[in-house]
């Protein structure tokens, strides 16, 4: 009898907490990033970033009413493991959208379990494959490579430069730049006087640079991450070569200057996501105050100034949030209502998804600057 | 005169790489001949010089000199800590285990690097300004004269040292043959340590003097291990001269490989020779075949 009566506590119980449960029902969010690994410049800030505007959606009582549950995986940068993680958020978690992952192999690695499992995936890598052709459940937040390429070369155009050398590093972000580079530049009436590569450990590009100081080129345009271009445009001032020199939106941070000395990198240009330089955009700026206040409570929060890769993860998480605030629940309707969203100011740019764009963002997503006694200068 | 010109610059560039291969080589070497085991965590010795340097530099406020006196030290009590640790209690244990060990004592440094230093590439300042000196036509760094001024001096000073003085003959007598070397009073146990401080400290000094060029972070050590390996094979993995040659011509050719042939195959290009060289002449280049006396 005592046995029957516990037994009938325990189901009060357990039906009591389940109906407090769904009062409040949270929604899952599921993440992956490649927090280690190869990539980890990526994956640690675009997991700091989610954490961070979790925390404070929730201390804010949540979107309507409902908390956020966020649950992030680390992939590693492994294209196996993101695929098994992917799974698990869908099949375990039930997660109703999924933000990341942070590399384009893997993102392209998790598109088919996205499709087929029908849950959106706002990726935070780069590639133009991802959303090129448009698929149904996924977006992405970065710019194409594609459109930093072009930014280079109207600028390249308006000062009349028409012989390029590029040098590009030997990484998918490397190369994928080169390839657009080489599409765009050949439309626009460019000639490519010389192509070299590097890898990204080497530790000396004055060959490269000799070969093309011979090609006699009127800008170089370097295409990579930390510390290649900062060894590039050190290299060029040992070989005291002055040409242009273009740098791609990979190194559009402070570290690059340093890492390059104010010396050398003095007059590079490049396109820069508008962090890098939000306290020197126009007044009235749509971006400048929500760049303002992200790059302020990253930096309370972590000590360190916000990159743009966390702003991927800001974007990616903002999309989801303003669907879900619209009254969209499932993972079917948030997908619909981040395509129907309309305008949206982010930190990469302002996002305008449609059926036939799934990144949403055009050329004002980068400004064009100067590096000048190191610092940035916006080019105008 | 142009494809001279560009020659001469393509050779100064290869030579100025080749001899931080030369001199990550030469690490290499010394524990080998007196362990007869490759120690694979080489490259995190360099990698540890460059970074500790940087960090009593901006951290700790020294002055350059005395931050490079820590980061060497620092390396070499790791080098001492590690033979202590890993490879003195492991008393009968083959090669091929050992050098499974220096693998994994490697990835762990990583490891540890990374957690504390943080993952971002870090540089250290030009140790005497960044005006460029042009030699022949070609340009070359300050920087880079410190790093040949070095490696001439830690060649010399390895030469006076294995040739010259108790320490260093008895070194190499082990490295020649254990059993007899201890039967003649050799603590072989204590030599092991000995080669173990001095190749971390020429890899960490390594390491300090081309972080002004090359940049440092935690995973360096790597690829600079790797070429280093190949500079020591190349000289045969005895012989000091040898394995300096080795990076010079290592570093050499990949940079008239990027320069004349393709910037692509560079590395192929390097280490293509490589395995010509294992095929053709497995003993080094420079090391005259050894007889096994019985």
């Amino acid at each position: 009898m005592r046995k029957m009566f516990s037994a009938i506590g325990i189901t009060m119980m357990l039906l009591c907490s389940a109906s407090a449960a769904l009062a409040a029902a949270p929604i899952k969010i599921g993440a992956l990033f490649s927090v280690t690994g190869p990539a980890s410049f990526l994956g640690e800030p675009e997991k700091n970033t989610l954490e961070l505007l979790v925390k404070e959606t929730n201390a804010r009582g949540g979107i309507n009413g409902s908390k956020i549950e966020l649950v992030v995986y680390d992939t590693g940068g492994d294209v196996t493991k993101a695929v098994q993680l992917a799974n698990k958020l869908i099949k375990n978690d039930k997660v109703v959208a999924i933000v990341g992952p942070s590399t384009t192999g893997e993102t392209m690695a998790v598109i088919p379990i996205v499709e087929k499992e029908q849950i959106p995936l706002v990726s935070c890598a780069a590639g133009i494959k991802i959303t090129d052709p448009v698929k149904k459940w996924v977006f992405k937040t970065p710019a194409n490579d594609h459109v930093a390429a072009e930014k280079i070369l109207i600028q390249a155009e308006k000062q009349k430069q028409k012989n390029i050398a590029i040098l590009t590093v030997t990484d998918s972000f490397g190369s994928s730049g080169r390839e657009q580079l080489k599409l765009m530049a050949a439309k626009r009436g460019f000639k490519i006087v010389a192509d070299e590569v590097y890898a990204p450990k080497d530790t000396d590009m004055t060959p490269q640079l000799t070969k093309i100081k011979a090609a006699k080129p009127d800008a170089i345009i370097c295409w990579g991450t930390n510390p290649g271009p900062a060894i590039i445009t050190r290299n060029m001032q040992q070989l005291g070569l002055k040409v242009q020199l273009y740098q791609s939106h990979g190194v559009a941070s402070k570290k690059f200057i340093e890492l390059a000395t104010p010396e050398a990198a003095q007059g590079v240009m490049l396109p820069a996501g508008k962090l890098a330089v939000f306290d020197l955009l126009k007044k009235g700026d749509p971006q400048a105050k929500l760049l303002k206040d992200y790059n302020d409570s990253y930096k309370k929060a972590f000590g360190v100034e916000a990159s743009t890769f966390g702003g991927y993860a800001y974007d990616g998480f903002q999309l989801v949030a303003a669907a879900i605030k619209k009254g969209a629940t499932t993972p079917a309707k948030i997908r619909d209502m981040i395509e129907k969203n309309g305008r949206m100011i982010g930190v990469s740019g302002i996002f305008k998804m449609t059926p036939t764009d799934h990144n949403g963002l055009d050329l004002s997503a980068f400004e064009m600057v100067r590096i000048e006694k190191g610092d940035w200068a916006i080019v105008r | 005169m142009e494809l001279f010109q560009q020659i001469t610059q393509f050779v100064i560039s290869g030579l100025a790489t080749g001899a931080i291969y030369a001199l990550i080589g030469l690490s290499f070497a010394i524990i080998f001949n007196s362990t007869g085991i490759i120690n694979f965590a080489q490259g995190e010795f360099v990698m540890l010089g460059g970074v500790m340097t940087i960090f009593s530099l901006n951290v700790l406020h020294l002055p350059l000199i005395a931050a490079i006196a820590v980061a060497v030290a620092a390396t070499t009590v790791v080098g001492v800590v590690f033979e202590r640790l890993a490879i003195r209690p492991l008393k009968n244990a083959t090669p091929l285990a050992l050098i499974i060990i220096t693998i994994g004592a490697s990835i762990l440094i990583r490891g540890v690097v990374m957690l504390v230093w943080g993952k971002d590439t870090q540089a250290l300042p030009a140790f005497s300004g960044n005006d460029p000196i042009s030699v022949v036509g070609a340009t070359l760094l300050p920087q880079h004269l410190w790093i040949f001024g070095v490696t001439v001096l830690v060649i010399v000073g390895c030469r006076l040292f294995f040739h010259h003085t108790i320490s260093g003959k008895a070194m190499r007598a082990c490295s020649f043959n254990r059993r007899a070397a201890n039967l003649v009073g050799i603590s072989v146990g204590r030599m092991v340590l000995f080669s173990f401080v001095i190749s971390a400290a020429v890899g960490s000094l390594a390491g300090v003097i081309i972080a002004p060029l090359t940049m440092t972070a935690y995973d360096v050590g790597v690829m600079l291990g790797l070429k280093g390996f190949c500079a020591a094979i190349m000289g045969g993995m005895g012989s000091g001269l040898g394995t300096v040659l080795g990076g010079l011509i290592l570093g050499t050719l990949e940079s008239l490989g990027a320069g004349l042939i393709s910037s692509g195959y560079k590395d192929a290009i390097a280490f293509f020779i490589l395995l010509l060289i294992l095929f053709i002449r497995p003993q080094g280049l420079f090391k005259k075949g050894e007889t096994e006396r019985v």
